[in-house]
């Protein structure tokens, strides 16, 4: 089993995983065929099997985790493109991106406090909105687990991209920009690509809720969990 | 493409740079973020010159996801321990998010409108 650990191998089932998932849900258009969702199952499920740690697994997955912070980086050409319109409507964005900053970050660890959790678990989720890498970086800044809090936000992504333009319906949304826009607050990356999925117009609306909530989840996480009392 | 590589590495070097130097609890990738919109805007950056590797990086961020998504097979057990408060907190939060959200947004549009409207009057 010594052959699977190696960091071309890892990256062969990762990729190829994925590249699988994908071509089938393109063909089939099925909304349980989530490329992220599935894979992760399986490659975990192949390292368990194969008695392969997640130390391990690292070794080859940073080199796919490497690219997440340039992606971050790679936003801001989007964000260029829509300063003009952005400019248009800045007071009803930020307002709005401000409330779903502040609803998240409180819901998540009232929620979470509420129901028992751990300090270390509670302290994890209030960045589980945005992005990876700004939820890892407010995660360690504020004393929590980043891994852990990185596991949430896949978890936020995967569900948030699956459910939200049905809740969105459910709740009779109907502006495209407003649904778009909610969809990068509440579903960061994942929910931008489901976004980007319908239109790119739809897409660069869910990029720019993506950016100002992970703008302001940074700046607002350590000040409001200290006015709970949390840190 | 080495250019590319190079102005999107080099804004997340200066975010890493100024986060070294201020101390500032922001992660240095929005920083390079705000950088690279900044310089995009300045014209010091030509949008050519960082266009297809942005078109690579975003197109694939999804699958940048897997190695983190990975990690979860470490806290496998904390998750299962506290499985209720963290799938609650999760779901319920990301809905309340969704919601608020786009409400807010829906209903200062609609205000803005008919202020406009109104102003054309």
């Amino acid at each position: 089993m010594k052959l699977i650990s190696e960091p071309y191998m890892l990256l062969t089932i990762t990729v190829g995983i994925y590249w699988l998932i994908k071509h089938l849900q393109n063909k089939t258009n099925s909304v349980f065929l989530n490329p992220i969702l599935i894979t992760i199952i399986i490659v975990i499920s192949i390292l368990e099997f194969t008695g392969v740690s997640y130390k391990t697994y690292h070794e080859s997955g940073k080199y796919i985790e490497f690219f997440l912070k340039p992606s971050i980086v790679a936003l801001g050409v989007p964000l260029y493109l829509q300063l003009s319109k952005i400019k248009k409507q800045v007071i009803p964005i930020v307002i709005s991106q401000l409330v779903g900053s502040v609803v998240g970050i409180i819901s998540g660890v009232l929620i979470a406090k509420w129901l028992g959790a751990s300090h270390d678990v509670i302290i994890s989720i209030a960045p589980k909105s945005v992005t990876t890498p700004i939820a890892i970086d407010i995660s360690s800044a504020i004393g929590g687990i980043p891994s852990l809090t990185a596991s949430m936000v896949v978890i936020v992504g995967i569900f948030g991209s699956v459910t939200g333009f049905k809740i969105l319906q459910l709740f009779k949304v109907k502006n495209p920009i407003s649904k778009s826009l909610s969809m990068g607050t509440a579903g960061h990356g994942l929910g931008t690509a489901e976004a980007m999925a319908v239109s790119q117009r739809f897409g660069a609306y869910s990029s720019m809720g993506l950016i100002l909530n992970g703008l302001f989840t940074a700046f607002l996480t350590p000040i409001i969990l200290r006015i709970l009392g949390l840190i | 493409m080495i250019r590319q590589l190079f102005l999107i590495l080099i804004c997340l070097a200066f975010g890493e740079i100024i986060v070294y130097f201020t101390g500032i609890k922001i992660p240095s990738s929005i920083i390079g973020m705000l950088l690279l919109t900044a310089g995009l805007k300045l014209k010091i950056i030509k949008l050519k010159w960082v266009h297809s590797i942005a078109d690579f990086l975003l197109d694939n961020m999804v699958f940048f996801f897997i190695p983190p998504g990975v990690a979860i097979m470490c806290y496998l057990d904390i998750i299962s321990n506290e499985l209720v408060p963290i799938l609650a907190a999760i779901f319920g939060s990301t809905i309340l998010v969704l919601i608020s959200t786009s409400f807010t947004h829906q209903i200062l549009r609609k205000i803005k409108f008919k202020k406009l409207t109104e102003d054309k009057k």
